[in-house]
């Protein structure tokens, strides 16, 4: 059968593994909301979670930064391994993880009372790797870059960052979280918020990041995750609400190959 | 029926009635405070004078004099208790507006609501019962005291109010970054909920710069320069008080002045939250 959406990016072959998530379930006081989610992602590629609303496709995203449990009333179990280490084992420190692995929201979350320049380096500020001026510029600078807004807002650096639009915003909370050096980067619909010009430069952007980072998205954007993914999972949720893996493969085979026939109605239109 | 269909006569005078009652009795708020403002002002102008700002009051019979002392008082009195307000009220608020989930949270509410409505009076009693009875003396401190009572529920009302304000998403952020709770707390929440806070800071100042009732038992009032808070001290609002229910003529002038005074500084305050808001809201 031939699949509606064209894929791009030709998958890869298998490299190594950086995160691996492994039965983890999470839960919003006693709800149940993602069911045993088993998956690895590998260095330097993109993966793409892809699945109706309420899938739990997101709340998965924030396990693997151990973001999920900072609300109230969250808990989370299973194995979340990190270059071979579980972030969730007893003693392993939340706040390092979330050094290792950063995150953009789905809306632009620059941080309202400060400059552009100091968003970016609020990271490294506050997170006691240096206070010195000098190479907290040099970093803002390597970040903004990074994130391909340098050139945008190099002579207003210390303007508010609410000045720039939401596309800017957005590619502005890349660079912020680029300015930590993880190595990987969670990003939860990071281009719903924003226009189709902002949405495509932000998906360059994402492209250009996997050189160096290992990227984990979540999307209900269907050619989205064609057009940037190397890999593609797919979630439901079942007549409950809780949410489970369908199927994850590269996204070529997704595509044009399911396996499950619920993906492929999902593909093709009928689900969701 | 629909289009075209003619308003019902009835519904048409009702709703003019409407208008004319809600507008009458605005009219009349307005003008009371307007008449009331413009009393004080016209009353209080006469008595304003350099002596009246600097010096202090001459004994009965003697014209003259002024309120310095009372305005010094003041001024200490209304700070040790911002001192020991802000930080209390800003900590609490920071805490329920965080953490304030379950029974603890819902009963500290719940204390502050109660506290907010408690007379001011009975709030002066307490003070007296506490700082005063047992050192033998009225004092600045216990009158402090009472005011610190009074603002906490304000500032922590306006506190949880204003950390509530700043989205979850940007708290998430400086999560996301590797910042400990109390790092995104600290660097990230707390600077964007400042505006609000500062506001409701100045608006419980200007509520606790006009009271007099806890003053009457606790700072008790002086006819000498005092700066010592461990001392009974005078204070504009109580010189008002003793001023006005006095025989002579030229106190009745002097608490006219007092009162321009205070309604003035009050002003003062509520246009500084203002200003405070509008900056914070322009910042956003």
């Amino acid at each position: 059968m031939q699949a509606a959406i064209p894929v791009k990016n030709a998958a890869p072959a298998g490299g190594e593994v950086v995160l691996s998530a492994r039965s983890v379930s999470a839960w919003y006081g006693p709800k149940l909301a993602i069911r045993d989610v088993s998956m690895d992602f590998k260095r330097n590629s993109i993966t793409a979670l892809m699945g109706p609303s309420g899938c739990g496709k997101t709340t998965f995203l924030r396990c693997l930064n151990r973001i999920h449990e900072s609300a109230l009333g969250t808990r989370a179990s299973g194995e979340v391994l990190l270059d071979g280490a579980d972030i969730y084992s007893r003693g392993a420190d939340p706040i390092v993880t979330r050094r290792r692995i950063g995150m953009v929201f789905q809306r632009p979350n620059p941080f309202p009372t400060m400059s552009i320049i100091n968003n970016v380096v609020a990271g490294p500020r506050y997170t006691g790797i240096t206070r010195d001026p000098l190479e907290l510029s040099e970093i803002a600078e390597q970040a903004l870059r990074r994130a391909a807004l340098f050139d945008e807002v190099k002579d207003k650096l210390k303007a508010p960052a609410a000045s720039l639009s939401g596309g800017q915003q957005q590619r502005l909370c890349i660079a912020r979280a680029l300015a930590v050096k993880p190595e990987v980067l969670l990003m939860d619909e990071p281009t719903s918020a924003l226009d189709p010009l902002s949405t495509l430069k932000i998906e360059e952007l994402m492209q250009d990041l996997a050189v160096d980072f290992t990227v984990v998205i979540v999307t209900h954007n269907l050619q989205q995750a064609a057009r940037v993914s190397q890999f593609a999972a797919f979630m439901l949720g079942d007549e409950d609400r809780v949410g489970a893996l369908v199927e994850f493969a590269p996204t070529e085979r997704i595509f044009t190959h399911p396996q499950d026939p619920r993906t492929e109605d999902y593909i093709t239109g009928r689900l969701g | 029926m629909i289009a075209g269909a003619r308003l019902e006569p009835g519904r048409r005078y009702r709703g003019l009635a409407g208008v004319l009652v809600t507008g009458f009795c605005s009219a009349l708020a307005a003008g009371l405070l307007i008449v009331l403002l413009g009393y004080v002002i016209a009353q209080g102008w006469t008595a304003i004078n350099p002596s009246f700002l600097t010096q202090l009051p001459r004994p009965v019979g003697v014209t003259g004099g002024g309120v310095a002392n009372g305005i010094v008082g003041s001024v200490i009195i209304v700070g040790i208790a911002t001192l020991m307000a802000m930080p209390i009220g800003i900590l609490t608020g920071l805490y329920l507006a965080v953490y304030g989930r379950g029974f603890a949270a819902e009963f500290i509410r719940f204390l502050a609501e109660v506290l907010s409505g408690l007379p001011s009076i009975a709030i002066g009693l307490f003070a007296y019962t506490l700082f005063v009875q047992p050192f033998g003396h009225f004092s600045g401190f216990s009158a402090a005291f009472a005011f610190t009572v009074l603002m906490l529920p304000l500032m922590v009302r306006t506190s949880e109010e204003a950390i509530r304000g700043v989205p979850i998403a940007v708290r998430e952020g400086a999560l996301a970054l590797g910042l400990p709770d109390y790092g995104g707390v600290l660097h990230v929440v707390l600077p964007a909920a400042r505006p609000l806070i500062v506001t409701g800071l100045l608006l419980a100042i200007a509520r606790v710069t006009g009271e007099t009732a806890p003053l009457l038992f606790t700072a008790f009032g002086s006819q000498f320069w005092e700066a010592n808070p461990g001392a009974p001290m005078a204070e504009l609002s109580l010189q008002i008080f003793t001023y006005a229910i006095s025989p002579y003529d030229d106190w009745h002038r002097q608490a006219w002045g007092g009162a321009l005074l205070l309604i003035a500084a009050v002003l003062v305050l509520n246009i500084g939250a203002r200003l405070a808001l509008s900056r914070g809201s322009k910042r956003r």
